[in-house]
C-alpha cells in the first residue's frame, strides 16, 4: 500500500467516521437498528450537489443536506412510533423510498461537481496543500461533531436519550415522552449521515444515487472494530472509538484491496462481502468465546 | 388526592375472551393515605395501579389527581404527579448510567428537560445526603454504574428516586416481591419510614396479608375487579390475618355455590 493510498484511506475513515457516529447513536444508544442510512447518505450528497450547482455556498449546502437527513430520519421514527411498524422494517421502507426521492432531487441518477466550489476551497486558499485539504477538513468536522454529541449527551435531554435506549419503562415513568426522544435521536443520526454524504460528494466530485449501498454494514463494522480496539467505557471514549474504528476499517479495506495472494486479489466489488463477513464474525465471536469457556 | 369514579376496564373487549378487569371502581385516596391492596391472582390489583399510572385508560369512568382530570393523560404526562416503584428491581433504574446520573434523571421527573447540565454540581451534595439515609454505603459510589449494584440496592435506590421529589401519589407494585426475605424486609421498612416522614399518599400492592395489615392506615381487598372490602383507621388496626382469610374463604364458597347451582 502506497503512502498516497494510506492518506486516502485515513481521509475516508474520518469522513465516514461522521456517519459511524450517527450509526452509533441509533444502534448503540437508542437500541434502534436503523437502515435509513443507506438512503440518507446519498440524500445528503444529492441535496448538497443540487444546492452547489444552483450557486449556493458549499457550507450552506452541507447544512441543507443535514436538515434533509434529519427529516428522513424523522420519517422512519414516525413510522415506528406513531404507526407501530417494527423499527427495522420502518427504516427499510424509508430507505427504499429515498432511492426514488434522491433521483427526483438530482433530476437523474447522478450529478457531477467538477470545477464547482467546495468546502475544501477555503483551506487551499489559506495555503494547505490540495492533497491534505480533505484530511484536515474531515478531521476538523469529525472532531467538532464528536465533541458536540458528547456535550449533548451530558445534558438533561441527552441523559434522557441515553435512558430511553437503556430502560424505556423507567424513563417513561419519570415523565419523558420516549416517542419524541426517538424522533430526535433518529433524526439527529440521519442528519449526521447526510452531512457525511454531502462531504463525500464534494470530495469525490459527484453525487450518485448508488453511493449509499452498504453504508449501514460499513457503519456497524466500524462501530464494532472501534469498540473492540478502543473500548466504550465512557461516552467520550465510545465516540472517538467510533471515529478511529472507521479509520481502521478503511485502512483494512485499502490493505485488502492492495494485497495479492498467489495471483489472487480482491476487487472493489468484493467489499460488501468482506464487510458482511467481518460484521458477522464480530457479532458471533462473543457467543463462540462464551461457548468455548463453558466447555 | 387521586380519585377514580365509576371506572370500568375490559381486556379483549367484545371477544369471547373478554375480561372485566375493573368493575365500577370508585376509590378516593385522601392526602396522606397509605393504602395497601390485597386480592387473589387476577383480582385486578395491578390493573387498578396501572389505570392510575396511565398505562391503561379506563373504558368508562374518570381518573383525577388533585382535582385535575387525567383520564386520557398518557403515562409520561402523569409523571408530574405520580412516582412508581416496579416489582422488577431492574426496571426502576438505568444500568449503564451512574448512580448520580440516575438520581439526576429522577430529580427532573415530570419537568422540562433542556440543554442544561444533566448532573449539576450543586445537586451532588443533595444526592450524597439522600443516599446516607439508605445506610448502604452508596454515598461514596456516586460515579459507579447502577448495573454493578445488587437487586436490593437497586430497589432501595429506586425507592429513594421515587420520593426524592415529593410525588402527589406513590404507586408500589409488589415492589419487594422479587427480593430475598431479609432485603425485602429492609426495603419495606425503608418504604414505611419514607412514607411516614413525607406523609405520602401511597397505594401499595402486596401478596403478604401480614404486611397489608401491619403497614398503612387503609386496606382494600379486590376480587374480580371489584372493591370488596375497604377498611381504614381503628377498624383496620383490629383486623387480623384470620379475618382476612375468612373473607377469602367466604368468597371461594360463594363461587363454589354459584358453580354448583349452575351445574345442578
Amino acid at each position: 500500500m502506497t503512502l498516497y493510498a494510506a492518506i486516502g484511506a485515513v481521509e475516508q475513515g474520518l469522513v465516514f467516521g461522521i456517519m459511524v457516529m450517527g450509526v452509533y447513536l441509533t444502534f448503540r444508544i437508542l437500541d434502534f437498528p436503523d437502515l435509513t442510512v443507506d438512503g440518507s447518505l446519498p440524500l445528503g450528497a444529492a441535496v448538497s450537489a443540487v444546492a452547489i450547482t444552483h450557486g449556493i455556498n458549499p457550507f450552506v449546502s452541507v447544512l441543507l443536506a443535514t436538515g434533509a437527513g434529519f427529516l428522513a430520519g424523522m420519517v422512519t421514527a414516525l413510522l415506528n412510533t406513531k404507526c407501530k411498524i417494527l423499527h427495522l422494517l420502518a427504516s427499510i421502507l424509508t430507505m427504499i423510498a429515498l432511492y426514488s426521492v434522491n433521483i427526483r432531487i438530482m433530476g437523474g441518477p447522478n450529478i457531477a461537481l467538477l470545477g464547482t466550489p467546495t468546502v475544501f476551497d477555503s483551506l487551499t486558499k489559506v495555503g494547505v496543500p490540495a492533497h491534505l485539504s480533505g484530511l484536515v477538513t474531515f478531521g476538523l468536522f469529525a472532531c467538532v461533531i464528536a465533541i458536540c454529541i458528547i456535550w449533548f449527551l451530558s445534558t438533561e435531554l441527552g441523559q434522557a436519550m441515553l435512558a430511553t435506549g437503556d430502560n424505556p419503562q423507567m424513563i417513561i415513568s419519570l415523565g419523558v415522552n420516549t416517542h419524541s426522544i426517538i424522533l430526535l435521536g433518529v433524526g439527529l443520526s440521519n442528519g449526521l449521515v447526510a452531512l457525511c454524504g454531502a462531504l463525500v460528494a464534494q470530495n469525490q466530485g459527484a453525487a450518485d444515487v448508488g453511493m449509499g449501498i452498504g453504508t449501514i454494514v460499513a457503519g456497524l463494522a466500524s462501530v464494532i472494530i472501534g469498540e473492540t480496539l478502543f473500548g466504550a467505557a465512557t461516552i467520550f471514549r465510545a465516540f472517538f472509538a467510533a471515529i478511529l474504528g472507521s479509520v481502521v476499517y478503511r485502512l483494512a479495506i485499502a490493505f485488502a484491496l492492495s494485497a495479492n495472494i498467489g495471483g489472487f486479489s480482491f476487487n472493489p466489488s468484493d467489499l460488501n462481502l468482506i464487510t458482511s463477513l467481518l460484521v458477522v464474525s464480530a457479532l458471533i465471536a462473543p457467543n463462540l468465546k462464551r461457548g468455548l469457556i463453558q466447555r | 388526592m387521586i380519585r377514580l369514579t365509576h371506572c370500568h376496564l375490559y381486556f379483549h373487549k367484545n371477544s369471547v375472551n373478554q375480561v372485566h378487569a375493573l368493575n365500577d371502581i370508585n376509590l378516593h385516596l385522601e392526602e396522606g393515605d397509605f393504602t395497601t391492596v390485597i386480592g387473589s391472582n387476577g383480582a385486578g390489583k395491578s390493573t387498578l395501579l396501572n389505570c392510575m399510572a396511565g398505562c391503561f385508560f379506563p373504558d368508562q369512568g374518570t381518573v383525577s389527581i388533585q382535582g385535575q382530570e387525567v383520564t386520557r393523560w398518557p403515562e409520561y404526562k402523569r409523571a408530574k404527579y405520580i412516582a412508581r416503584v416496579f416489582q422488577d428491581p431492574l426496571l426502576g433504574t438505568c444500568p449503564s448510567a451512574t448512580i448520580e446520573q440516575n438520581m439526576a434523571l429522577a430529580l427532573r421527573r415530570g419537568k422540562f428537560r433542556g440543554l442544561g447540565k444533566g448532573v449539576k454540581k450543586r445537586d451532588r451534595d443533595f444526592f450524597r445526603e439522600q443516599l446516607l439515609h439508605l445506610d448502604l454505603g452508596l454515598e461514596n459510589r456516586l460515579l459507579d454504574k447502577v448495573g454493578l449494584l445488587s437487586g436490593g440496592q437497586r430497589q432501595a435506590l429506586t425507592m429513594l428516586m421515587a420520593t426524592m421529589l415529593k410525588p402527589s401519589v406513590l404507586l408500589l407494585d409488589e415492589h419487594i416481591a422479587a427480593l430475598d426475605p431479609k432485603t425485602a424486609n429492609q426495603i419495606l421498612h425503608l418504604t414505611d419510614t419514607i412514607i411516614r416522614e413525607q406523609n405520602l399518599t401511597t397505594l401499595m400492592i402486596t401478596h403478604n396479608m401480614k404486611h397489608a395489615l401491619h403497614f398503612g392506615n387503609r386496606l382494600i381487598m379486590l376480587h374480580q375487579g371489584k372493591i370488596l372490602f375497604d377498611v381504614s383507621g381503628k377498624e383496620k388496626q383490629r383486623l387480623t390475618v384470620e379475618d382476612l382469610l375468612d373473607r377469602f374463604y367466604l368468597l371461594q364458597k360463594e363461587e363454589l355455590a354459584l358453580d354448583s347451582m349452575l351445574l345442578a
